[in-house]
């Protein structure tokens, strides 16, 4: 395919989105969701008011703490779990079955653990992104071709050399797909963390709009949630691939 | 002892330890007890609420909501992942659609959903549905992509017709992604259900934990927490069994 097709097709899939909501709106009417004109121009009159950056800089500070946590703590466990081979067996399970089940219950145990205040988000933020880093994290570590190791060995690369030049480059792009759902995952968690018993923030705006009946508000807020969260997975998405595809 | 059994008797030595642990912490005090009940106590209250008929009634409502979406999910994105397989140049246009998909919360639409269906199960039975439905549509594509292109020319030298071939030769290559999806749909139609219910509706298990916990009866919200918990991670463990009893007689034919 072409580089002309592929714009075009992404023009079309777009174009269909977007009649879709339209249709939506026609069929639902006012009382569900905003016409995609009319919350597009909102959506930037919003950005532009600061009670908006308000709840958008507790959101942003929230979440960038979370991913921050998950990311050192998430590659330190993996690495860990990765280099001892037993550790690594007894707890992948482990952590794939915690993968699985709805942390969203275990939100008021935050709540009542750490306070009703920032902290809470971003532990729920952490509990669902860590996960992931550290599966990803350890799978690379598991994976890794023998032969590199060998070749660091003939070559007598010091301990700190095998790491620098030879540990790091194999799984970083693995560590790099972990951190991108690790990503999503904290920026979902903190969003169902405001929307939960919360005063700020984006997802309390969200939730507020709900209980108001504020249509155009949620609506709105919806889209720039999407828009960020499309924007920047798809930002890591393409960086994944380079890493994936280097060498 | 073989090394998977010292590493299943581990990974339970483990976990048993962590459980007795939080027993200790909580009962010495460590943990105060009104933020986090001893494991004990929590299950002694599982088992109470378990027997009264509220309780049932919204386990019931939550494990059918779960049940409808799921099927759905597993039927549609199988069907869907079929189709777009065939479809090659509409499958690298709506790529970075599923690409992205997971990153966005799809709670945020649970207000459309209400709006479009009404307040009943439907909107609920929607979310577990559109949580589901990707994980489904990706293992299918990923497992009919992994098919060995060898076994497809075995089928037309054996001149299979083909609904002889998807069932005799497709289908079984793709089994071991497929299980995949419909283990994750399962896993993400529960998650989807329980937190749609927490955060948005006024019944099912999820709105009770929310419910206890607004009005601080913590024993209720422990013991609903674990039932949910050993509710997926017994469910997916089953499902796990299953799969690698499957792959081991793929092994052994």
């Amino acid at each position: 395919m072409t580089r002309r097709e592929g714009l075009l097709d992404g023009t079309l899939i777009l174009l269909a989105m977007l009649a879709v909501w339209q249709a939506l709106y026609q069929y639902a009417g006012s009382a569900a969701l905003t016409p995609p004109w009319a919350t597009a121009r909102y959506a930037v009159e919003l950005l532009g008011t600061p009670t908006f950056w308000g709840h958008a800089t507790q959101t942003l500070s929230a979440f960038a703490w979370s991913v921050a946590i998950s990311a050192v703590l998430g590659i330190a466990l993996g690495l860990w779990f990765g280099a001892f081979r037993f550790a690594g067996d007894v707890a992948e399970p482990m952590l794939a079955s915690l993968y699985t089940i709805p942390k969203v219950t275990l939100y008021p145990v935050m709540l009542l653990l750490f306070g009703l205040g920032p902290s809470a988000k971003i532990a729920f933020g952490v509990i669902h992104g860590m996960i992931p880093v550290v599966l990803f994290t350890l799978g690379a570590v598991k994976n890794i071709r023998p032969v590199l190791l060998r070749a660091a060995r003939s070559l007598r690369l010091s301990p700190m050399q095998t790491a620098r030049f030879v540990l790091v480059p194999a799984v970083l792009p693995e560590i790099a797909s972990g951190l991108r759902v690790g990503f999503s995952l904290c920026l979902l968690g903190v969003l169902i963390g405001e929307m939960f018993a919360s005063q700020r923030g984006i997802g309390f705006l969200i939730i507020n709009g709900i209980n108001s009946h504020n249509v155009k508000l949620t609506t709105a807020v919806t889209l720039i949630v999407i828009v960020f969260a499309v924007g920047a997975n798809s930002a890591l998405l393409a960086l994944d691939r380079r890493l994936h595809h280097r060498g | 002892m073989t090394r998977s059994t010292r590493i299943v008797c581990t990974r339970w030595g483990v976990s048993l330890g962590l459980i007795l642990l939080l027993e200790a912490a909580c009962r010495s005090g460590v943990v105060p007890t009104l933020a986090v009940l001893p494991p004990s106590e929590m299950f002694a209250a599982m088992l109470e609420l378990l027997s009264t008929e509220e309780v049932l009634a919204n386990v019931a409502a939550t494990f059918s909501t779960v049940a409808v979406a799921f099927l759905a999910a597993v039927l549609i994105g199988f069907a869907a992942g079929v189709a777009l397989h065939g479809l090659p140049r509409f499958r690298r246009a709506i790529d970075p659609l599923l690409a992205s998909y997971y990153s966005v919360p799809i709670f945020v639409f649970y207000p459309l959903l209400v709006a479009l269906f009404g307040l009943s199960a439907l909107p609920l039975i929607a979310i577990g549905f559109l949580a589901a439905l990707p994980a489904m549509l990706i293992a299918t594509l990923l497992g009919l992509d992994r098919v060995p292109p060898v076994l497809r020319r075995v089928a037309r030298m054996h001149r299979l017709g083909s609904a002889r071939t998807a069932a005799l030769v497709i289908l079984p290559a793709a089994l071991p992604n497929l299980f995949q999806g419909i283990k994750l749909s399962l896993a993400y139609a529960f998650i989807g259900v329980i937190a749609g219910e927490f955060i948005l509706s006024g019944g099912g298990l999820g709105y009770a934990i929310a419910y206890a916990y607004e009005s601080f009866d913590n024993r209720t919200m422990y013991g609903l927490m674990l039932f949910v918990l050993l509710s997926a991670v017994i469910s997916n463990t089953l499902l796990s069994t299953w799969e690698s009893r499957l792959q081991r007689r793929r092994w052994r034919a």
